[in-house]
């Protein structure tokens, strides 16, 4: 479904991403982990377009995305949202969202109603607290039943219910033709929802593997284990 | 583009700096008529007032507007709208809003207490010279990477374009004097948009008759039409260059 081919970005002189190449199909939930300004953000940014490359290509259903706009109809991204504009209330941010997309006319309301996001309508985005945001977040995330979701560390904030809440409803909706990519540091709420884990270090990947070969190789079953010890071997 | 501008627009009529600076114009307006007893000694009060007032707040204003909403900015690239469209927008809606409350804070009362085409004039260049800040502003938003840098660096624009470039071209008329320069400087007064809107509003005053040689050459430039036209396209290429530049760089920018 996605693909990056040899993507090289530089910061100066610090290099963000160094010769990635990726293809991932369709169907799967993929997390995105690596240290600190290992380059995941950098990988995300670069796909929707906000970060422009020094080289390389990224497709997305077999055609380029570069310089295009189209392609992000079909794409759900959760960002950490720090600001809104200040006089702005969560009603008013669906309403304006969905003005936005006017190209679709069925929705995902069910985050929406779960995290009881009607309740706040009323209320000025920039007063709910960190948690409270991510939800409204992840519920806009998700509204436009997106092909491809992103998500930029969905749990951070989020109390365990409400984590529990989004996992289910990722594990739900997580299909044949869907692609879900989280990057996390919480490795343990990856748990039982990923398929594969995509490793970068330094801008460069490390390794990209599913679930099951991971299991295979180190014998554990839990992913912060699995991942520990991956890391360990060669190649 | 018109939903973004829509919403935007909106919250920023309800923002208390925009109100009080409405609100300031008017009261301003209101005092200079009042207390002046000549329309012009007013409307030449406005004039210098303004000409302070309106490029810093539309500089300070933009470039912090613009840093708060840059998550914002992120959340709408991320669906599938243009860059070129997004900030657009945020030009548009600043704009937008700038013109409304300048329009009321100022135009109002000017053209109540004093219905001739100086008055309109004056409105016309406030309004311009707020459209070319908020062009500067964003320019240097676009060019910074920092809250602190872009409000520092709009400081220095203003210091630049209300004081010192003055400064620097008296300094040159005081050392060149002996010297025919006055086209000269009328050409250079091109060169800020602060300044031009200065002179072509004083040149529809009396107070024209008392600025010697130099003031000869602009009353001639600036009371024909054509003089006039020009003026006001040189103040339009100062709205239309820096927000080139601004789109172009936040078009190839990271974000």
């Amino acid at each position: 479904m996605i693909a990056f081919e040899q993507l090289n970005k530089k910061y100066g002189k610090h290099k963000a991403l160094e010769n990635v190449s990726l293809s991932i199909p369709k169907g799967r939930v993929v997390a995105l982990i690596g240290p600190n300004g290992s380059g995941k953000t950098t990988l995300i940014k670069s796909f929707l377009g906000l970060v422009s490359l020094n080289s390389g290509d990224i497709f997305f259903q077999e055609k380029s995305v570069l310089k295009q706009s189209d392609y992000r109809k079909h794409i759900g991204y959760m960002p950490q949202i720090s600001r809104f504009p200040e006089h702005m209330n969560v009603k008013q941010l669906f309403d304006f969202m969905r003005s936005l997309r006017k190209d679709v006319k069925d929705y995902d309301w069910d985050l929406y109603d779960k995290f009881e996001i009607k309740k706040l309508e009323k209320k000025r985005l920039n007063a709910l607290s960190g948690g409270m945001r991510q939800k409204v977040s992840a519920a806009l995330a998700l509204l436009f039943k997106p092909q491809l979701l992103l998500l930029d560390e969905p749990t951070a904030g989020l109390d365990p219910k409400s984590n529990e809440v989004l996992k289910s409803k990722l594990l739900n909706f997580a299909s044949e033709d869907r692609l879900i990519i989280i990057t996390s540091h919480i490795l343990s709420d990856l748990d039982d929802l990923v398929n594969d884990v995509v490793y970068l270090i330094d801008g460069k990947l490390k390794f990209y593997e599913s679930i099951e070969s991971l299991q295979e190789k180190t014998k554990e079953s839990r992913l912060t284990k699995m991942i520990a010890e991956r890391l360990e071997m060669k190649n | 583009m018109g939903k973004i501008v829509k919403y935007l627009t909106i919250d920023l009529m309800k923002n208390w700096v925009m109100i009080v600076f409405t609100a300031l114009l008017f009261l301003a307006t209101l005092g200079f008529f009042a207390l002046e007893g000549q329309n012009e000694k007013a409307v030449i009060g406005l004039l210098n007032l303004s000409l302070l007032l309106v490029p810093m707040l539309s500089l300070i204003f933009s470039i912090t507007y613009y840093y708060n909403m840059y998550d914002f900015l992120l959340l709408i690239l991320a669906q599938p709208i243009k860059r070129k469209k997004s900030i657009f927008s945020l030009y548009l809606s600043l704009l937008i809003v700038f013109s409304l409350s300048i329009t009321i804070g100022l135009g109002l009362p000017l053209v109540l207490f004093n219905p001739f085409s100086t008055s309109y004039l004056l409105l016309l260049c406030i309004l311009l010279l707020s459209a070319v800040f908020i062009a500067i502003a964003l320019w240097a938003a676009v060019y910074t990477n920092d809250k602190s840098k872009g409000i520092g660096l709009s400081l220095l624009l203003w210091v630049y374009f209300v004081l010192l470039f003055d400064g620097i071209l008296l300094l040159g008329m005081y050392n060149f004097a002996e010297y025919p320069i006055e086209k000269y400087v009328l050409f250079f007064t091109f060169l800020n948009p602060v300044d031009l809107s200065r002179i072509m509003v004083l040149m529809q005053t009396q107070t024209a008759a008392l600025m010697g040689y130099s003031g000869a050459i602009f009353k001639q430039f600036f009371t024909t039409q054509q003089g006039l036209s020009i003026a006001v396209l040189l103040l339009v290429s100062w709205v239309v260059v820096p927000l080139m530049f601004a789109f172009n760089k936040f078009k190839k920018k990271d974000l």
